[in-house]
């Protein structure tokens, strides 16, 4: 009974560090060979001023801040979240 | 007292591409009218880039508070009470990764908070993706109007990681995390909780007793995308956590069309909804029925809708060559929320309670 339990466990790290030198080499490669599927003068509508994630970093930061103080919840807004001393 | 919080706006942080931020210029007026509760104040903002790889901006925002709201009118007198903040950061581009430093100050009559923040973005894989790490420090002085005495700590500490994808050329997306930490007096020394009374109906008050300590949670995720009659959608989601209980959503959704040349219009919604805090009750059943127990709405179970208009006019200034471009904007959003355990003890029957807020934003913005 007892050789099937044993003989998966020796098996597993030896799996896993083979898995993670599969994946890790494929990933390097990937990282080498990349190419950029959205050439650059293919991004004139993400350069468009209505695509900037925060156009008016002064009033998403006003707005944020009327939100965190009344809600529990706070952080990861975007790039005018932060901190919070509210009670 | 007024809840401090320290404004990372100046953060060149999470979501943005290794670029230094164009210069510009915002003075902006804000006015909160909702609850019994009116905020008003201007906000000014400039950003200027020195030399080709540094950038420095500076923030002064005030709120002027006048407060009657719902728990000062049940357990306290109307206060009146002036919030100044001021921020100052560095943002230094060094090949595609760009390094961002600042501090921020928050000061009222009973409450200091001072904040320092560093952040790096990177570009990577054709400057498709951009990948972006922050932390901040922060150290909150408390205290109470009448008790010069009364002096209590609290410290926070933010972890953010940012990433914006290039999915296609009309489409991009945003997923940030970001980890709270908090430690300290984290209660608010005016707020009284309140408990079934020896008489059948009556209630009594007592104070609040909160936890010492506090971490969030919240994962979002931001899609945009460009519609082919020229216009942008943008959805989005944050899910938020915590030790106190609290789980909570937001989503939100936005449309943005330009009209007539120099005009932009922008349409939007948000839903937000959480659940109470753990120790959280509108009335215990006795004074100390357990460790931690609390009364603060923000902390009960709740939903609220927001909408929002919002238009911009662009102008160009012919006496002022140096101002590239200027715009005009106003924007209004109605704010709704509707409490599910949190009552309003001004009426004999405690109804839940409800608020609307009206929110008022006018700025220039000039870009030079």
């Amino acid at each position: 009974m007892s050789t099937p339990l044993t003989t998966p466990t020796r098996r597993r790290p030896q799996a896993a560090l083979l898995f993670t030198m599969f994946f890790a080499s494929a990933l390097l490669q990937g990282c080498a060979s990349i190419e950029p599927w959205v050439k650059p003068y293919e991004r004139e509508h993400l350069a468009d001023p209505i695509m900037a994630l925060d156009r008016n970093p002064v009033s998403s930061a006003y707005m944020d801040h009327v939100f965190e103080v009344r809600e529990a919840a706070r952080g990861a807004m975007g790039g005018a979240g932060g901190g919070c001393g509210c009670n | 007292m007024r809840a401090a919080y320290a404004l990372l706006l100046l953060v060149a942080g999470v979501a943005q591409a290794a670029v230094l931020p164009e210069d510009r210029a915002d003075i902006l007026y804000h006015r909160y009218d909702g609850g019994g509760v009116t905020v008003e104040g201007p906000s000014v903002l400039v950003r200027k880039q020195i030399g080709d790889s540094v950038s420095v901006a500076a923030n002064y925002y005030v709120d002027l508070i006048s407060s009657a709201s719902v728990d000062v009118v049940t357990t306290a007198s109307p206060y009146t009470e002036r919030r100044e903040q001021k921020s100052l950061s560095v943002d230094y581009l060094r090949g595609k990764s760009l390094y961002s430093l600042g501090y921020v100050n928050s000061d009222e009559s009973d409450y200091r908070s001072d904040t320092a923040f560093v952040s790096v973005s990177q570009d990577l894989f054709g400057d498709l993706t951009t990948v972006s790490l922050g932390y901040s420090q922060g150290w909150d002085t408390v205290g109470q109007r009448g008790d010069a005495d009364f002096e209590q700590r609290t410290d926070r500490r933010n972890y953010r990681l940012g990433l914006t994808q290039v999915l296609t050329r009309n489409l991009l997306l945003g997923l940030n995390y970001e980890t709270t930490t908090e430690q300290g007096y984290l209660q608010n020394p005016y707020r009284v909780l309140r408990y079934t009374g020896p008489v059948a109906g009556s209630y009594a008050t007592g104070p609040e007793v909160y936890p010492g300590t506090r971490t969030g949670n919240a994962a979002a995720a931001k899609l945009k995308y460009y519609l082919p009659w020229r216009a942008a959608v943008e959805g989005q989601y944050r899910y938020f956590a915590d030790t106190w209980g609290i789980r909570a959503h937001t989503a939100g959704l936005e449309y943005t069309q330009p009209a007539w040349g120099k005009w932009l219009f922008t349409g939007r919604y948000r839903y937000y909804t959480q659940n109470a805090a753990d120790f959280y009750s509108d009335l215990f059943p006795s004074a100390n029925y357990q460790n931690f127990m609390g009364r603060d709405k923000e902390f009960s179970t709740y939903a609220s809708h927001t909408l929002g208009v919002a238009g911009s006019y662009e102008f160009s200034l012919d006496f002022a060559k140096w101002v590239r471009k200027g715009t005009l904007n106003l924007h209004y959003d109605r704010v709704m929320i509707d409490y599910k355990d949190f009552r309003d003890l001004r009426l004999p029957s405690e109804p839940l309670y409800s608020l609307d807020a009206d929110v008022i934003q006018f700025f220039v913005s000039f870009w030079f």
